[in-house]
């Protein structure tokens, strides 16, 4: 490749991206930028409390406040039927509460003001008297017969239960567990975090009466999955929805849900008949909006004394919070968790999984996670590394005694999963090469020696992503495919709409790249539509890793119908048979006669000419398509990570953090780097700081950036980063999604690190995050879950 | 109240309530949304704007206070056309992915470079310690603000 | 996002003028230093005053850090910035220099001043204890005059100060001694975050033995001073030894609760061993004075 084509390349390749353009100059156009003529302020009052009864609701001295115009409460929403919306995984949701309020911070009233400082004013007028209720906060207790029960708006609900639900082969993966030499078993807790965008989230909804259309500008993953939402919602015709889902400043599965203050700005702006903002500050979105994991597990693996693995089994109280509204496909309430089995040929495994309701703000799949992969590549990771340490053998040796060797795939797993490809043991030596593995054990000896606490921390992880195939994936009975629609002007130049989500992943670029590598058009002359349910193709959106396996799989089809269709044309222009021609990039030409051909360009403007066109062509070359993915594609990654950490205050440092990714097929490796390091910070995030703690009566402890600790550049390591490639066989490019594989993959390796550091003082776990005080109280054997 | 001052170079003035935050003064009064924010207790940085050259969180700062003195935020980076090396670099080393914190980075680099012309990493990371990015794990922001000081005098369009 | 009440505005342009207005407006007012304690604690509405009174324009005629009459003179607008970058302090006072590396976080510092820390007096807020340590007095002018009062009379814990309504800080004023040593160490979750625990310590060492020494420690409840350890120092030659018995005397004089930034019994550890870094720390460099 030419040092220029390196800079600019016309597909696959370090393309430098198109969307920075916008955002370097401050022209981005986030929600809260929407300004539309007579818009109005919403602002939500929520409750104080976990749980509590609502006695009376007075707004009366709201409703006086001369600058606010509404102040809607449940009561309102009840008489039009909109007081509870339906949740994403079969359950309902208070958009306003009328009965009683289950989690601090649930949304209890919402004021319409001429500007937001009013609205906000306003909210200190409501007077609200509540019936505190006792709250349950720890998830082991909520089955507890004692229990308070929550959902007491569930007919005969006498319980905090939500679902019980397994995988895998009980009866088998007893006597694996029977006859084996070790056993090791461990509860852990993946506590309860939050993916914090940095942009909250917020709507603009603006509702006309003449024509009955809605816009509605808001912070969404999914605006197709949206639009079909609100209709079911609010009962509005879905062709007369428009959502627009503009810049988005993060989202990490935030933004896949849809909250209650969305469904208020659509009712304010169909009451008040004015365009109305809501943009929710930062307590709402960590108190509120939705968190993820909060998963307790008691998990244990069993191995021969020599270090074969034999399997694996994990019970597992999930935390659902108030609501069951994890955003999910509907067969598997607890996500893809039961790719538990992670990276290694054992033989049998069985999970269970019981979810229950707290007193805590609802939500649980979001930050990142591939459908509660984090929780797995977490548990089965510790696992291993407790197993080694139990086994006296080294935990990179342990990993790769028992992979799944290349051979093996296309590999199904014990509880159901076929792995489409991998090369495990190849990535694995990469990055204790890249680590300098055996070095830095000789480094730790020393150390340990000089009383020093320098722990090196391993990690592998499977990620099972880009939802469906449609048949098993549906959320709300919407099945997990997407579309894809290429316009192909007269000039050349082409419109790529797609129905994925951009928030900060290059979507501009990439697909941009796509449709260069399959058809030869240069990237800048290729415009992606997104965001826009009015523009673009129908689709479930971006999270869990699937925009590039599933929509960027839908773009490689449709252009490669589009080269079809070219190709015919081309053999009108050449007045040779279709058969006859061969592909160049951005070209036919006649085989045999190379120097006889038609660029792109040229086809384009004579399948908008006067050329007669043959069957098979009516005119123009844009195409349409919908995919539909066989199966999910499996990234994987090795993971080495090392930290120091202080004897004396217990403070931990990342040194190093090498991270050796695979995910296929390569689009824009800086697109790619970009995402990993992204996700190995959030990893250094949930394991050294981040928490969502709860007191006991319920109060959340982590409701603002003063306690939900996020890390800065200091926190960080200059990340180590490299790859291997093992195209994906089913996906059309061969690749395999990149967006979440570091979020998995850190944590793990991070807490191994620390552990193994902390060796000396004989730990074999602790639970995240490991502050100095945690870390501390595990050096003197003490060593508790959060919260 | 009555505040004026300067946004960009440009004398800007406008009737206020006395407690209208600068970060509001900004994007609701005068309609520069580049400045964003995403909290309330000055922790994440998105609302970093300068004031008389060096970084200010426009949340923790009234208008009124700021009043008389230089605001520059990042739409006044760019100069007749021709980017500050700044925001090239970020554009040459991938310093932004959702592009909600980048304004605040940005001028938290103007500032440091404008002070030490050839920062090292550690104190380019120390200068960006007060604001939060969630997406690109900090390192090619670290090697964007490199990238400035080391084109310092080459502005470009991107 | 989060915003204020409403309140009056006023905008001093002089100390005098700042004290007119307190004494016009009455206990309903509030100075409105950098703003860095008080903006965000009205916003969250746990402040809502009346009157603020911006005393920003102050910044020149209260921002300096200067040497006179044997002691470091910092105006109360003096911005944490420029502690940091004050030569004189890092040369004789570092344990300003050390604590100013830690608190808050860049941009912060270049807003928030130290008579701001001082009077919002928050308990893990580091300069209360950086003072304590350093023997500094803080000047509380009122209309009718001035009284200059130590660190034990001005600072009476937890968001309280003797500074009374009608009054404002308007300097600190550091000795400073030959032989000195100062420093500062503080554990923190993150970069930026407040303080688990920190402690500041000050020596002056003369002919080989500690003349005299300062404890103080941060985010550990009671007394931010511990007398006690000092005391043990005094008289004595600097040793290991000597360092871990004050840091336990210190330790075990204060009265940590658990919360979210760590348990009552690590924050009892961490003050012992951060006492104990601090001590080395100063000890160093009171020889390096000394020499």
């Amino acid at each position: 490749m030419s040092a220029v084509e390196e800079q600019r390349p016309i597909g696959y390749g370090r393309l430098k991206r198109k969307e920075d353009a916008r955002f370097i100059r401050g022209q981005g156009t986030y929600v809260d930028d929407v300004q539309l003529p007579g818009m109005l302020h919403g602002a939500i009052l929520r409750s104080p409390v976990a749980h509590a009864r609502i006695a009376s609701i007075d707004t009366s001295a709201a409703l006086a406040h001369p600058k606010v115009h509404a102040v809607i409460t449940g009561r309102d929403l009840e008489a039009q039927g909109l007081s509870w919306m339906p949740t994403l995984s079969a359950d309902v949701q208070a958009v306003l509460a009328t009965d009683k309020v289950r989690f601090q911070g649930q949304e209890v009233a919402f004021v319409i003001a001429d500007d937001r400082y009013s609205a906000r004013d306003a909210l200190e007028l409501i007077d609200v008297d509540y019936d505190t209720l006792p709250a349950v906060v720890n998830a082991r207790k909520a089955l507890d017969p004692d229990a308070p029960v929550i959902r007491d708006d569930l007919e005969g609900k006498t319980d905090n239960h939500i679902f019980d639900w397994e995988s895998g082969d009980r009866a088998a993966t007893d006597a694996v567990f029977a006859r084996a030499d070790v056993v090791v078993s461990q509860e852990m807790l993946y506590p309860r975090v939050h993916p914090a965008p940095m942009e909250t989230c917020g709507a603009v909804a603006d509702y006309d009466r003449v024509s009955g259309k809605l816009t509605l500008w808001s912070t969404t993953q999914a605006p197709h999955a949206h639009r079909t939402l609100y209709a079911l919602v609010a009962g509005l015709p879905e062709h007369k929805i428009r959502v627009i889902s503009p810049d988005i400043g993060g989202g990490f599965g935030n933004k896949v849900g849809i909250y209650p203050g969305y469904v208020c700005a659509v009712v304010g702006s169909i009451v008040t008949g004015k365009p109305i903002k809501w943009v929710e500050d930062r307590s709402e979105n960590l108190m509120a909006t939705s968190f993820a994991r909060d998963y307790v597990m008691r998990g244990s693996i069993a191995a021969t004394s020599e270090g074969r693995i034999l399997g694996v089994q994990v019970d597992v109280i999930a935390d659902h919070g108030a609501f069951n509204t994890t955003a999910q496909p509907t067969r598997y309430p607890a996500g893809f968790f039961h790719v538990f089995t992670g990276s290694y040929d054992l033989e049998a495994a069985h999970c269970s999984v019981r979810g229950v309701y707290t007193n805590k703000a609802p939500g649980g799949v979001a930050y990142a996670c591939s459908f509660r992969i984090t929780e797995a590549v977490y548990l089965v990771e510790r696992m291993v590394d407790m197993l080694a340490r139990e086994l006296d053998a080294d935990p990179a040796e342990l990993r790769l005694r028992n992979f799944i060797r290349p051979e093996q795939f296309p590999y199904a797993c014990r509880t159901g999963w076929v792995y489409d490809s991998g090369d495990y043991e190849r990535t694995m030596r990469k990055a204790l090469a890249i680590a300098g593995y055996d070095e830095l054990r000789r480094e730790q000896v020393e150390r340990r020696a000089r009383g020093e606490l320098m722990g090196i921390g391993v990690g592998f992880f499977t990620e099972a992503v880009g939802a469906g195939p449609r048949r098993h994936m549906d959320i709300l009975g919407l099945g997990m495919a997407d579309g894809a629609e290429l316009r192909v002007h007269p000039t050349g130049k082409a419109q790529l709409g797609i129905s994925v989500q951009t928030q900060g992943q290059g979507h501009e670029t990439t697909f941009a790249q796509i449709v260069a590598e399959e058809l030869g058009i240069p990237p800048e002359d290729i415009e992606v539509v997104h965001g826009d349910t009015d523009n673009t193709p129908f689709g479930l959106g971006t999270y869990g890793s699937r925009s590039t396996p599933v929509s960027g799989a839908a773009t490689a089809v449709v252009a490669r119908k589009v080269r079809e269709k070219a190709r015919i044309v081309a053999g009108a222009m050449l007045e040779v048979a279709p058969e006859d021609l061969a592909w160049e990039r951005g070209r036919w030409f006649v085989r045999g006669d190379p120097e006889q051909g038609a660029t792109i360009q040229e086809i384009a403007m004579a399948a908008h000419g006067s050329l007669e066109l043959p069957e098979g062509v009516e005119g123009g070359l844009d195409s349409e398509t919908v995919y539909n993915p066989p199966n999910l594609t499996f990234p994987f990654g090795a993971y080495l990570c090392v930290v120091d950490v202080d004897p004396g205050t217990a403070a931990v440092r990342v040194r190093r953090f090498v991270a050796v990714d695979d995910c296929g097929t390569r689009i824009n490796p800086i697109i790619i780097e970009g995402q990993v390091h992204g996700g190995l910070t959030d990893g250094v995030g949930m394991a050294l700081m981040e928490l969502i703690a709860f007191d006991e009566d319920g109060n959340c402890l982590g409701g603002s950036l003063m306690d939900y600790l996020i890390p800065t550049a200091l926190e960080v390591p200059d990340w180590e980063t490299d790859f291997t490639v093992t195209p994906s066989p089913h996906h059309p490019i061969g690749a395999k999604g990149i967006g979440e594989s570091a979020t998995v993959g850190s944590p793990p390796t991070i807490v191994n690190a620390v552990v193994d550091a902390l060796a000396p003082y004989g730990v074999r776990h602790m639970d995240m995050p490991c502050t100095p005080s945690r870390v501390w109280e595990a050096m003197q054997g003490n060593a508790k879950p959060p919260q | 109240m009555q505040v004026a001052m300067s946004v960009n170079g440009e004398e800007r003035g406008a009737e206020v309530e006395p407690r209208l935050l600068l970060v509001h003064y900004l994007r609701d009064v005068l309609g520069l949304t580049g400045t964003h924010w995403g909290c309330d207790t000055s922790n994440c940085g998105t609302c970093v704007v300068l004031m008389d050259g060096e970084p200010v969180k426009s949340c923790t700062l009234l208008a009124a206070t700021a009043a008389g003195h230089e605001i520059t935020t990042v739409e006044g980076m760019e100069r007749d056309g021709v980017l500050d090396p700044v925001q090239q670099g970020f554009h040459e080393e991938h310093g932004l992915q959702c592009g909600f914190c980048t304004p605040g980075m940005m001028l938290t680099a103007r500032a440091l470079l404008d002070r030490n012309a050839n920062p090292t990493d550690h104190e380019i990371r120390t200068a960006i310690s007060g604001q939060i990015c969630r997406c690109t794990g900090y390192a090619t922001i670290v090697r964007s603000i490199r990238w400035a000081a080391e084109h310092a005098n080459e502005g470009a369009r991107a | 996002m989060q915003v204020p009440s409403p309140f009056e505005y006023e905008r001093a342009t002089s100390v005098e003028h700042a004290l007119e207005l307190l004494a016009r407006l009455g206990p309903d007012a509030r100075l409105l230093a950098g703003g860095h304690s008080l903006l965000p604690m009205m916003k969250l509405r746990l402040a809502s005053p009346e009157y603020l009174i911006d005393i920003d324009p102050l910044a020149g005629e209260l921002g300096y850090v200067r040497e006179q009459d044997g002691e470091v003179r910092i105006g109360a607008m003096t911005r944490h910035r420029e502690l940091l970058e004050s030569e004189l302090l890092a040369r004789r006072v570092a344990i300003f220099t050390d604590a100013e590396r830690v608190i808050a976080d860049p941009v912060v510092r270049n807003r928030g001043t130290i008579g701001g820390a001082l009077c919002q007096a928050d308990p893990a807020e580091d300069l209360s204890a950086v003072c304590a340590a350093a023997d500094a007095r803080v000047v509380v002018r009122g209309r009718d005059g001035e009284r200059v009062l130590d660190m034990r009379a001005f600072h009476r814990g937890a968001y309280e100060t003797a500074v009374e309504d009608g009054e404002m800080v308007t300097e600190i004023r550091v000795p400073l001694h030959p032989g000195a040593g100062s420093a500062y160490e503080k554990v923190e979750r993150r970069v930026g975050d407040w303080a688990v625990v920190a402690a500041g310590a000050a020596v002056r060492l003369s002919d080989g033995t500690i003349e005299h020494a300062a404890i103080a420690l941060a985010a550990v409840g009671g007394d931010v001073t511990s007398p006690a350890a000092a005391e043990a120092l005094a008289g004595r030659p600097p040793s290991e030894e000597l360092f871990a018995e004050a840091a336990g005397i210190a330790a075990a004089g204060c009265s940590p609760v658990t919360d979210q930034r760590g348990s009552a019994e690590y924050k009892r550890h961490v003050a012992a061993e951060l006492t104990l870094r601090a001590l080395r720390r100063a000890t160093a460099r009171a020889l390096r004075e000394e020499s």
